[in-house]
This record gives C-alpha cells, sequence and structure tokens, in this order.
C-alpha cells in the first residue's frame, strides 16, 4: 500500500509537470550533482521543479526510498531560493512526509574569478524519518536510519544550515568544493561536513541541430561527501562517507534527468545508494506571475 | 580539536570578509545605459579574438544555443525583452561594435547588477558559438516588429 501511494504521488507530479511544459518552454543547463553545489545561480525569474529519489541499502533495517520535490526559483541573478518537501517509504513499514527546508543561495562576487564563492544559508524542519541524504554531517551514521517510522518521527529538528559553496569552471571542468556547518536549533554542537564534485560535458561545442541525444546534452562527472564530526569530536571517526558517479541529461524540451549510484566509503556508511531525479525548468515563471497580478 | 578551531575561524573569517565584498559590491547604483558594461571590459579580455568566427557550424550552433538560453531575456531575435526588466537588444549598433572578446567576457561573466546571470556553466567553445551568432544578429537589420 506504502508503495502503490508512493507511486501514485510520483505520477501525479509527473503529470502536473508535462502539462506546465507547455506553456513554459525553454531549456536548461543544469549541473549533474545531486549533494554537491556550484556556484551557479537559478536563472533571473526562472522556477526550476524537481523530483528526487534516493534508494538506500539499510543494514540492522528496512532498506528504504527517500523522495523530496524541489521548487528552485531564481530571484534575481545573485540570489536563489528554493522550497523542499521531504518523505520517504521505508520497505516493510510506512510512507511518510518527513519534513520541509527553505534554502537560500547568495552570491557574492559580482564576476567570474578564480574562485567562485556561494553563501548557503537553509532552515530545516524534519523528523528523525527523514531520509533523503541530501547531505551528510557530524556523526551521521547508517545506524541512525535503522528505527522504524513510528519512533523515528517523534524526534523532530529544527536546524539552521550552512554552506559556504567554492567553485570553479575550467576548459569545460566544472571543480566543487562545499564546507557544512550545521547547528540543530535545539541546543546541540555545531555539525561539519563537505561535499566535493567535478563534472564535464561530454562535448565541449555545441551541433549545428536541434537533438536529444548530442553528447554535449550529456554531463558526467563524481561527487564525494561526507561527515566531518562536531565541535566537541572533530574529525572523521564515526563519521559515514560516501563516492558516487553522477550523469545528467539536458533536454532541449527543458526537462533534465539525473541519475547517481553512490557507494559507502566505510562501514558506518549505508552500502549503497540510488538516486535518480527529474527536473524541469520554467524560463519567465517570474514575469507570468506578475503579469497575472497585473505587473509587466 | 586544534584543526576544528582553525577550521571554524576560517570559515568565520572568510564569510565576514565575502559578505562585506558582497555589501560594496552591491552597493553602487547601476548605470542608465543598457550597454554600459561594454565598456567595463579589461582591454586584455575585450582583445581576445573569436577561434570560431570562421567555423561555417559555429552561427547554427550558436543560434540553437540563443534559442535555449537567451531569447526569453533578449527576445527570438534579439529585439530586447518585452519590458524594461529583460535584456537589451541586441541589434544595436554597441553590440555590432563591440568586439567578440567583448561579448564573449560579457557572457562569462554577466552583468549580475542587472540581472544577467554568469553563462560560464557552458563551456567555453559554446560561448564563442553564441558569439557569433549574437555578432551575426548585429551585422543584419532589425526584423519588423512582429517577427517573433
Amino acid at each position: 500500500m506504502a508503495g502503490l501511494s508512493s507511486r501514485g504521488s510520483g505520477l501525479a507530479v509527473l503529470a502536473v509537470l508535462v502539462v506546465a511544459t507547455l506553456a513554459f518552454p525553454a531549456q536548461a543547463q543544469e549541473s549533474p550533482y545531486i549533494v554537491t553545489y556550484d556556484h551557479y545561480m537559478e536563472e533571473p525569474g526562472s522556477l526550476d521543479v524537481e523530483y528526487f529519489s534516493t534508494f538506500g541499502t539499510q543494514r540492522g533495517g528496512n532498506d528504504f526510498h527517500a523522495f523530496w520535490m524541489e521548487f528552485e526559483y531564481g530571484a534575481n541573478a545573485w540570489w536563489t531560493t528554493e522550497f523542499y518537501l521531504d518523505g520517504q517509504t521505508t520497505v516493510g513499514d510506512s510512507t511518510i512526509f518527513t519534513g520541509f527546508r527553505w534554502e537560500n543561495r547568495f552570491r557574492l562576487l559580482k564576476h567570474e574569478h578564480f574562485i567562485n564563492p556561494v553563501l548557503y544559508v537553509e532552515y530545516e524542519n524534519t523528523s528523525g524519518a527523514d531520509k533523503i541524504l541530501k547531505e551528510v554531517e557530524g556523526h551521521d551514521v547508517e545506524e541512525d536510519y535503522s528505527d522504524p517510522n513510528s519512533v523515528a518521527r517523534q524526534d523532530h529538528g529544527h536546524e539552521l544550515e550552512t554552506k559556504l559553496i567554492l567553485s570553479k569552471t575550467f576548459k569545460g571542468w566544472n571543480i566543487a568544493e562545499n564546507t557544512i556547518a550545521t547547528k540543530n536549533l535545539s541546543n546541540e554542537p555545531w555539525e561539519f561536513g563537505y561535499a566535493i564534485g567535478a563534472s564535464r560535458p561530454l562535448a565541449l561545442k555545441a551541433s549545428a541541430n536541434r537533438c536529444s541525444l548530442c553528447r554535449e546534452n550529456f554531463i558526467a562527472g563524481l561527487e564525494m561527501y561526507g561527515g566531518l564530526g562536531d565541535r566537541y569530536s572533530f574529525g572523521l571517526h564515526d563519521t559515514s562517507h560516501y563516492l558516487a558517479p553522477v550523469l545528467a541529461w539536458n533536454l532541449p524540451s527543458n526537462w533534465t534527468v539525473r541519475l547517481s549510484p553512490g557507494f559507502g566509503l566505510n562501514d558506518n556508511s549505508h552500502q549503497f545508494i540510488l538516486r535518480w531525479g527529474l527536473s524541469h525548468e520554467f524560463a519567465g515563471f517570474g514575469s507570468a506571475v506578475a503579469r497575472i497580478f497585473g505587473g509587466h | 580539536m586544534l584543526l576544528m578551531k582553525i577550521t571554524s575561524l576560517s570559515i568565520s573569517i572568510t564569510l565576514i570578509v565575502l559578505c562585506a565584498g558582497l555589501l560594496a559590491g552591491y552597493s553602487t547604483a547601476a548605470d542608465a545605459n543598457p550597454y554600459g558594461e561594454l565598456t567595463k571590459v579589461p582591454a586584455k579580455e575585450s582583445a581576445r579574438t573569436n577561434p570560431l568566427e570562421h567555423d561555417p557550424d559555429a552561427v547554427a550552433a550558436g543560434g540553437k544555443l540563443y534559442g535555449l538560453h537567451c531569447a526569453e531575456c533578449h527576445g527570438a531575435n534579439g529585439e530586447g525583452g518585452k519590458n524594461k526588466k529583460k535584456g537589451p537588444a541586441l541589434r544595436v549598433s554597441e553590440i555590432h561594435q563591440a568586439t567578440p572578446g567583448t561579448l564573449f567576457w560579457l557572457l562569462t561573466n554577466g552583468a549580475v547588477r542587472r540581472g544577467m546571470p554568469v553563462w560560464s556553466k557552458l563551456p567555453e567553445p559554446q560561448r564563442w558559438q553564441i558569439v557569433t551568432y549574437v555578432k551575426s544578429l548585429a551585422a543584419s537589420p532589425t526584423p519588423a516588429s512582429g517577427t517573433r
């Protein structure tokens, strides 16, 4: 039943996206990263609607399928704001809503430099049953995810998450590094984490014809992420780490498909994580909304 | 523990410095002239030549990329956006007279305060293809209104 519910909601999201596509044609050039951020903002006035799934294996518990929706809006050329809705299905257990997040990214310098910094600030209101693994921080380990949903959802967290995003694109390669610092607002210590990624389009020149399977539409890469402990026990002990190849397929119809199999790098990590995502960019969304309300 | 303190201190100092840079960078009022950014491009960058200038496919490929990434703001035919918040027209003498290097630099770095994002996420050859197309647009007469 839980699986049916999950599949039904996924189909409903897909149907909404397909209908909406007809109203806002354009194209995205999205990065393949699922955890790591580069320094590129959402185009001003564009709304990116994204669906992601994470399937994870679980020792000492049941495997899970976590999923989330992202609504990413380019407020202007230096500020992107994003709203998340999270949920998960644990095999043999239940499907539950696990919380929401509100994320903001600020580009700090107006031109491109050798390294390009972006400041990331996010408020999270999620339960202990949240399993999307959008970031790994502190002493997050596989065992934390083994509780039944009925138990895990009792634990509720309000967190402030900050990241310093450093990124550079050179000769087609993007290299990005994120330093994460998270504070549970209920008097718990700062926790730290990292994510690094590298990616490159399969072709640097565009072909003259409009095409879906051209090599320039595919971006491949690798990302690695994990925890760095907390304020009182900084370091790698009792932390989990992952290595994940990533692939994005940017379609001319403004859809982006992402796929990323991830592998745990130590005994504290889930052994295998499979992520996939589907997103669509609605260029000119801000203008369309403004027109509805009588603006220009 | 020492490593953690150094990391925390580094992050704090970096954030303070960057926030100060942010305030300094964005406090200046934007110029009224939408083509003013063209004059701010470093001379060395303006002097760069377009390696794809004679590529027979560059205009077509650039046109495709323009339609995908630029037309939303600058208009399908480079006639400019429909309201003042959108991008300026590209079939104008300012663009026609600008060097390929100038346009490439502006495309790469954007004009963030004016609302134009940086496009360095497009690989360098694709940016040169767009420059080739934009130069071809600027060289041709403005289409009659309503040709979008």
